[in-house]
């Protein structure tokens, strides 16, 4: 099958190449662009680990098509620290143990911090309910909705 | 809480920050399927549709002829004669004759694109002649059950039984009968618990290559190098030192990653193929379908009590599917069932049993959860008939150092007591419940494990130090052994580098399992770190001209032992470090061996849930863990290890499960359907580090991994009964179950 050249942006950067029609947006991140921190758990969107912002919305990376991001803004795990700056969630993490094998972390923390932007001042069950697309299955998710928690107030610039 | 015999630690106990934890937040982190190396192809996996089936005839012609396809390999490509579990092995990476469940590969192919190889795949042709198949534990050994390999039995199996019983287990003492007779309740019920699959987030992976000449490379996600490299070279006939293993950072294992699945066929596609490195990445449901889930178990369990809560004996009878092959974990089982108790009699008896299902595998704490379902539960049950609160029953039967395991040896040092102690006094027993709340108190117990182990330890120029080990970092290992190796050399924690290291650096270590990692990797660093000390001192009473017995080591220097030594300064781990060159070279320390001193584990949950009378729906309201870590190096991660260990238990108790179809086929081969706890499902998870240190590591570890996953399976179905008065006896106890459960109660 002859391959659909594609132009999109990557963490704000211009980038193109060349997708399979068939081939998923995560594919085409982590084998075409070499993007390898989103991960493919299920493939089926139910995990979450593929988790991106594709033109400023939360997706799952494996239920879309690499020829879909023509024209469109991703952001991935590798574009959430600002240089050497951590993101809060992604430094509370660390700090909370919210991670164990990490495997998930990823998608986690794109999930999370799409979470904050839409509400800064989540309740518990909010990030529960939120988070529900994302499994992890090393933490019993405690140590991370604590994390997302403290990012959170740390975000809304309240003393953790 | 903590019953502290040790000196205060000035890093052990504390929380840094994990030495991966930047890379795992960043995704720069790179697990089994990030890597790629130059030339390389991607292998796919032909797997039979069929339960059990004959397999008549392989046609790979058009696979072969299809463009990019590089190689296709079949058995006929591995080689021949090999017996025991070798052979086991390799008949599941590739079968031979006959298909043995839905999901067992027959065909491997490999291409310049994934999609190709995945084309390729569907272009092999199987002829199948469908054989009749089982998958239930009691229905493989009826009478009538389809015979699934003839010959499989090992000697223990008693004239008689059904071919498909490969293993026969049973120990006893005391006097069972008498037991009963002098008890004043004995009650007996049937147990069953389905499969369940470990659910680690990350599907298996790895990258392959071997060479004609034998000398081959992998790139994998696993518990444990050595173990891929001896089961690799074994199935595809090569020298297990030709072979270099490099662990990747591992998405979860929890046991399941502890042996081979589609690795060999990376290395048999890659041979086929010139020695091009071949990647082979599962599906979901590849894992689901044909990775190890554990067993599913039917099990038989008669106690007796005193009015006063006694136990006067106990007798059990467990059945085990571990898929078409022996290794059901019938024994570690029945050896956890009884283990908090003071036993005056058991008698046990264990069967293996072959199903056509996927060759099990490890997974936490192996057999123990489903020994603790059926004695814990029934338990509770008695307690309730003789009004006997659970947690007085629990304290007065309670081991205590010294005593007579259910299975034999005599226990050391242990903190049953202790745990128990810490539950009765936690905030959360005393919290009221309303209606439909119930709550469920069970223990749980594992061995834990030592197993081979090596590690190196060098100084640099620098004063810092790196530790080389081969236990894959999980779930925080790097950073507890940098915490034991720091406070041993007296330095910095961030002076400290842990690298998980491939097999051609260090001895043959087991993985990380049996909760070991911890324990058996940080008794082994801190004895390469006493080693490298012992010459540092050695090489500052050299530079003074005095005794090297007359130097200690104290906050990270060497110093004259007393006032008799001599008057020197302390001569730092930086000062001897820099020097080195010229004081006798490089300065490492080294350990190899299988530990002892193996400290036990026990635990204790509490769990409150709110059954919906009109669904059968249960929420879990609050749940607390109480463990003996030992000493908990790292609190943080020790908690992390409780409460996931928890949150698996309580997905095996309420959701999940392997679920056949009349065809053999597996119905449930996506996390859709096949549902682990998501982040809704769960309350905040209480934690107790009870700490009563292990005499037998030098900073007191026992190993926290798997007990966490045994207790909430009895102690979700206890709280069930607590809340509805219906008792569940099979899992999962999912809403349809509970409901028929609550109906049966009420008709009842």
């Amino acid at each position: 099958m002859s391959k659909i050249h594609v132009t999109t942006k990557v963490n704000g950067d211009p980038v193109e190449f060349l997708a399979d029609p068939r081939e998923t947006l995560l594919d085409c991140l982590r084998d075409r662009l070499g993007l390898t921190g989103s991960k493919e758990g299920c493939g089926t969107g139910d995990c979450g680990a593929c988790s991106v912002i594709l033109d400023g919305r939360l997706v799952c990376s494996c239920l879309v098509l690499g020829v879909e991001a023509q024209g469109k803004a991703v952001e991935t795990i590798e574009g959430m620290a600002q240089g050497e700056d951590l993101h809060p969630l992604q430094r509370k993490f660390i700090e909370h143990a919210a991670l164990q094998c990490g495997f998930c972390t990823p998608g986690i923390l794109v999930a999370a911090k799409a979470l904050l932007e839409t509400n800064p001042d989540p309740t518990e069950t909010e990030v529960r309910y939120w988070l529900a697309g994302n499994l992890c299955r090393c933490t019993g998710y405690d140590k991370i909705i604590r994390a997302v928690m403290d990012a959170a107030a740390e975000l809304r610039g309240e003393a953790a | 809480m903590a019953k502290d015999e040790y000196r205060e630690f000035r890093l052990v106990g504390t929380r840094p920050d994990r030495p991966d934890g930047l890379d795992k937040v960043t995704g720069r982190a790179r697990y089994g399927a990030d890597m790629t190396a130059p030339g390389m192809l991607w292998g796919a996996v032909v797997r039979s549709p069929h339960a059990h089936a004959r397999i008549v005839k392989i046609d790979t012609s058009k696979a072969e002829a299809l463009e990019g396809v590089k190689a296709v390999v079949t058995r006929a490509d591995l080689p021949t004669g090999l017996t025991g579990e070798d052979w086991d092995l390799q008949e599941n990476t590739l079968a031979g004759e006959r298909a043995l469940y839905d999901g067992h590969a027959v065909a491997a192919v490999a291409a310049t694109s994934a999609l190709i190889a995945q084309e390729a795949a569907r272009l092999v042709e199987v002829d199948y002649e469908v054989l009749p198949h089982v998958t239930d534990v009691d229905a493989a050994m009826a009478p009538d059950a389809p015979v699934i390999r003839e010959g499989a039995a090992d000697p223990t199996v008693p004239e008689g039984m059904h071919p498909n019983v490969v293993k026969y287990f049973a120990f006893d003492h005391g006097d069972v009968e008498a037991g009963f007779a002098q008890a004043d309740l004995v009650m007996e019920r049937t147990y069953k618990t389905e499969a369940t699959h470990q659910g680690y987030i990350e599907p298996h992976a790895c990258l392959g290559q071997l060479g004609s000449d034998g000398k081959g490379e992998m790139w994998v996600c696993t518990q444990g190098q050595w173990f891929i490299r001896r089961m690799c070279a074994a199935v595809v006939g090569i020298e297990a030192a030709q072979l270099r293993v490099t662990p990747s950072e591992i998405g979860g294992g929890f046991g399941g990653k502890t042996t081979i699945f589609m690795e060999p066929l990376s290395l048999a596609l890659s041979r086929k193929a010139g020695g091009r490195p071949v990647k082979i990445v599962m599906s979901r449901s590849e894992v689901l379908r044909a990775t190890g889930p554990t067993a599913s178990a039917s099990m038989d369990v008669k106690i007796g009590m005193k009015k006063d809560g006694t136990i006067t004996a106990g007798k059990a009878t467990f059945r085990m599917q571990g898929g078409a092959f022996p290794g059901a974990p019938v024994d570690m089982a029945l050896y956890c069932a009884f283990a908090p108790y003071k036993m005056p009699a058991v008698e046990c008896e264990g069967f293996d049993v072959l199903a056509n299902r996927p060759k099990c595998a490890a997974y936490r704490a192996p057999g123990s959860p489903m020994g603790a379902f059926a004695v814990e539960s029934l338990l509770d049950e008695m307690c309730r008939k003789l009004g006997i609160d659970p947690m007085d029953m629990r304290m007065k039967n309670a081991v205590r150092e010294g005593d007579r395991a259910a299975y034999g040896p005599k226990f050391g040092s242990i903190g049953l007591v202790e745990v128990l102690e810490a539950t009765r006094a936690h905030p959360n027993l005393s919290i009221p419940l309303g209606l439909n709340q119930g709550r469920g108190i069970a223990s749980g117990y594992w061995f834990n494990h030592g197993g081979e182990t090596s590690v190196s330890m060098a100084i640099s120029e620098d004063g810092t130090a790196q530790v080389s080990v081969g236990t894959p970092d999980i779930g925080g290992s790097r950073a507890s052994i940098a915490l034991m190796t720091a406070e041993t050399l007296g330095i910095p924690y961030e002076d400290v580098r842990v690298n998980v290291v491939e097999t051609g650096a260090l001895g043959v270590n087991e993985p990380t399992h049996g909760s070991r990692a911890t324990f058996a990797s940080g008794k082994a660093a801190v004895e390469a770190a006493q080693h490298a000390i012992k010459e540092m001192c050695r090489r500052a009473a050299a530079e003074w001209g005095i005794e090297p017995e007359a130097v200690e080591w104290v906050d990270g220097a060497a110093q004259p032992a007393g006032p008799n030594a001599g008057k020197f300064p302390p001569m730092t781990i930086a000062e001897i470090a820099g020097k080195m060159g010229s004081t006798g070279g490089p300065i490492s320390g080294h350990h190899e061996s299988v530990p002892g001193g193996v400290g036990e584990s026990f635990g204790c949950h509490v769990v409150d849930v709110e059954v919906d009378p009109e669904t059968g729906g249960v929420k879990i309201l609050r749940y607390l863990v109480v463990q003996d870590a030992g000493r908990a190096i790292h609190p943080s991660y020790v908690e992390g290890q409780y409460q996931g260990g928890a949150a698996q238990g309580i997905g095996w108790a309420l959701n999940e499960g392997y679920i056949y179809g009349e065809d053999g086929r597996l119905q449930n081969p996506v996390f859709l359907d096949y549902r682990v706890p998501v982040a809704s499902d769960l309350p905040m998870i209480d934690t107790v580090i009870v700490e009563v240190p292990n005499p037998g590591h030098p900073y007191g570890v026992r190993g926290v991994g798997e007990t966490g996953i045994t207790p909430p399976l009895p102690a979700i179905a206890n709280a069930i009964q607590a809340a509805t008065g219906a008792r569940l006896t099979e899992l999962p106890m999912n809403p349809p179950r509970v409901l028929a459960a609550i109906k049966a109660a009420k008709a009842g």
